[in-house]
C-alpha cells in the first residue's frame, strides 16, 4: 500500500439531528438525534413501532426525510436515494433478511456487491463470508429462500457486508431465531466489532442482548429518543429493567 | 405412442404441429414483454398487445419508404433483404421507445398508487394505441409484404418446412437464448432479478429500481417488435385489431406458463400456439377463440400460479 494511513475523519461516523420521518399522514419519527462513532457498536431498543425500523430506513434513503439532517462519514446524506447510499459505505441487513429467495446463497452474495467493479476482491469476500459462516458454503448452491431463519440472517449480514461497509445497520437480526442461533448471530456481530473495528448500529426488541453487545444504546418510545447512556449503565437502570428487560 | 397417435390424426398432424410451434414462438414473444413487467412492477400490461399491432405498421411503413412494399403492402420483389434487416433493427428500437415513453407518461406517475390505477390505466392506452392504429393505416386489414417467400423446401417430406417457418424460427429461438443469458449472466439481468424477488433488498444492494424498471419496459417493447416483424412476414396481413387477439393469446401464454416466469412465458406461448392449431385443424377455426380463452379460465380456476409459477410468487 502506497497511501499513507488515512486519518479517522473528525467526529462521529454517522451523526442524525432532528430527523422527521414517516407514511402518509402520520410522522413516526419525532426530532430524533443520534450519532455512532467509528468502532462503536451502537443499538437502538424499544418496543414493537416505536419507530426502530423506520430510523434505520431513513437513514438509508428507503423512507423519505422529512426534516432534519443525515451526516455520514463527513457528507450530507439526506436526500440521497437508497440506491446511492450504498456506495457511500453504508450496508444494512433489513428487518425479515429480505433475501432473494429465488438467487442462490452465492448469487445473494454477489447481489451485496452489486455496486463493486473489483470482481477479483469480490470473489476473495465471497471466501471470507464462507469463513465466516461455514454453513452458507454448504448451501451456496441452495437457492436462499430454502435456507432455515438462523441461516437467512446469517446470509442477510453476510451480503451487507460484501459492499464493504464503513458502518452495518442491523435490523432486529434475531427477530424469530432459536435462543442458541441468537447467541450465535450476536457473537459474529462482537467479533466483527472487536476484529475488523467494523461500526454497527444495532436495532433489537431483544434488548438484552442488544445491550450486551452495544458500547452505547438509545431508547426509542413512539418516535422520540426517551433516554440514552453507556450499555452497561442502561443495562443496569432500573426504568430500563423494568420496561424492557422483563423484571 | 406419440407414433400412434399421429398415425390415428393423419399426415396434416405434423404440418398442424409445425404450424403451432412456429405461431407459440411469436405467442413466446410477445408473452414474454407481458411477464417481466409483471415480474417487476405487478403490472398487466393490457396495451402490450397493441403496442405489437404499433410496431408491425411501424414495419409496414418502413417497407414502403424502402420501396419493397406498395402503398397497399404488396411486395414489389425488390430490396427484400434491405427491408427485413431494416425492420428488424427498427421495429424493436420503436416498441421499445415508445414502450418507455408510456411507462414514463402513465405508469410511473402511478407507482405507489393502488394497483388499480395503472391497470386501468393500461386498458386506456391500449385504446389510444387501437386508435392512433385507425388513424395510421385505417380499419380494413392491410398486406404485409411476402417478402420471404413461402416456398416448400421439403417437398418429399409429409410436413412442408417453408422458408417463412425457417424465418420465424431463426430469428425467435436466438432472441429467446440471449435473453436468457442477459437475464441470467449481466449485472442489468441480475438486477432485474433481484428486484423482481425483492425491490426493497434491491435498492439496499445498490440497484436503481427505476433504471432496472425502464429496462423492462425497453426489452419487453423490443421483444414485441420482433415479434411484429416476423409475424407479419409470416402471416403477411396487418390490421388494427390484430394486437387485440394476439395480445390476449399471448397473455393466456404468460398466465399458462405462470405470469412473471420467464422460461413459463416461453413454455406456454408454444402451448397456446399448439393447441390453438391442433384446435383449428381438427375442431374447426370458429371454436380457436373458445377454446383458448376455455384455457384461461381453467388455469385461474384451477391453477392460478401456471405451470412453473409455483416458484414465482412466493414470498419469505
Amino acid at each position: 500500500m502506497s497511501a499513507a494511513p488515512q486519518a479517522p475523519a473528525p467526529g462521529p461516523l454517522l451523526k442524525v439531528e432532528n430527523l422527521e420521518a414517516g407514511y402518509g399522514a402520520i410522522n413516526v419519527l419525532h426530532r430524533l438525534s443520534l450519532y455512532v462513532d467509528p468502532g462503536e457498536i451502537v443499538t437502538i431498543i424499544g418496543a414493537n413501532g416505536a419507530g426502530k425500523s423506520t430510523t434505520l430506513n431513513t437513514v438509508c434513503g428507503v423512507v423519505k426525510t422529512r426534516a432534519g439532517r443525515i451526516h455520514f462519514d463527513g457528507r450530507l446524506l439526506t436526500g440521497t436515494p437508497a440506491h446511492d447510499v450504498v456506495r457511500l459505505g453504508l450496508a444494512q441487513s433489513p428487518e425479515g433478511r429480505k433475501i432473494f429467495p429465488r438467487l442462490t446463497v452465492r448469487e445473494n452474495l454477489e447481489m451485496g456487491a452489486f455496486t463493486r467493479r473489483d470482481p477479483e476482491g469480490v470473489r476473495e469476500d465471497i471466501q471470507k463470508s464462507y469463513q465466516m459462516f461455514p454453513i452458507l458454503e454448504k448451501r451456496q448452491a441452495q437457492p436462499g429462500g430454502l435456507l432455515s431463519g438462523g441461516e437467512q440472517q446469517m446470509l442477510a449480514i453476510a451480503r451487507a457486508l460484501m459492499s464493504r461497509p464503513k458502518l452495518l445497520l442491523l435490523d432486529e437480526p434475531s427477530l424469530g431465531l432459536a435462543p442458541q442461533i441468537v447467541v450465535q448471530i450476536f457473537d459474529i456481530i462482537k467479533e466483527l466489532n472487536q476484529k475488523q473495528g467494523m461500526s454497527v448500529l444495532l436495532v433489537e426488541q431483544n434488548a438484552r442482548m442488544a445491550l450486551k453487545v452495544a458500547h452505547r444504546g438509545y431508547v426509542l418510545e413512539t418516535g422520540r429518543i426517551t433516554v440514552t447512556d453507556n450499555a452497561a449503565a442502561l443495562l443496569h437502570d432500573p426504568r430500563i429493567r423494568e420496561a424492557y428487560l422483563g423484571e | 405412442m406419440f407414433e400412434s397417435i399421429a398415425t390415428a390424426l393423419g399426415p396434416e398432424f405434423y404440418q398442424y404441429l409445425l404450424a403451432g410451434l412456429v405461431t407459440g414462438l411469436l405467442y413466446a414473444l410477445i408473452a414474454l414483454g407481458y411477464t417481466m413487467v409483471y415480474g417487476i412492477i405487478e403490472l398487466i400490461n393490457f396495451a402490450h398487445g397493441d403496442l405489437f399491432m404499433l410496431g408491425a405498421f411501424f414495419a409496414l411503413q418502413l417497407g414502403i419508404w424502402v420501396g419493397a412494399a406498395d402503398a397497399k403492402g404488396q411486395a414489389t420483389g425488390q430490396s427484400a433483404i434491405l427491408a427485413v434487416a431494416v425492420m428488424l433493427v427498427a421495429a424493436p428500437v420503436f416498441c421499445a421507445s415508445l414502450n418507455v415513453f408510456v411507462d414514463r407518461a402513465v405508469y410511473k406517475p402511478l407507482r405507489t398508487a393502488p394497483k388499480l390505477a395503472p391497470l386501468v390505466s393500461a386498458i386506456g392506452v391500449s385504446f389510444i394505441f387501437m386508435n392512433a392504429g385507425v388513424f395510421w393505416m385505417g380499419t380494413y386489414d392491410l398486406n404485409f409484404p411476402a417478402l420471404v417467400p413461402n416456398t416448400n423446401l421439403t417437398p418429399d417430406w409429409t410436413v412442408a418446412i417453408t422458408y417463412q417457418h425457417l424465418m420465424v424460427l431463426l430469428v425467435t429461438i436466438p432472441v429467446m437464448v440471449g435473453l436468457t443469458l442477459f437475464v441470467r449472466y449481466t449485472a442489468l439481468g441480475k438486477a432485474m432479478r433481484a428486484t423482481a424477488q425483492n425491490p426493497t433488498a434491491a435498492q439496499l444492494m445498490g440497484i436503481n429500481v427505476d433504471r432496472v424498471i425502464t429496462a423492462t419496459f425497453a426489452i419487453g417493447g423490443a421483444l414485441a417488435g420482433v415479434a411484429a416483424v416476423v409475424y407479419g412476414l409470416y402471416v403477411n396481413s396487418a390490421g388494427y385489431q390484430m394486437g387485440f387477439q394476439t395480445g390476449l393469446f399471448a397473455f393466456t401464454a404468460a398466465v399458462l406458463g405462470g405470469i412473471g416466469n420467464i422460461p413459463g412465458a416461453v413454455l406456454g406461448g408454444i402451448l397456446i400456439g399448439i393447441i390453438e392449431k391442433l384446435g383449428t385443424g381438427y375442431v374447426g377455426d370458429q371454436w380457436r377463440q373458445p377454446l383458448i380463452f376455455a384455457i384461461l379460465i381453467v388455469i385461474l380456476i384451477f391453477r392460478p400460479n401456471g405451470i412453473l409459477g409455483a416458484r414465482t410468487r412466493e414470498k419469505v
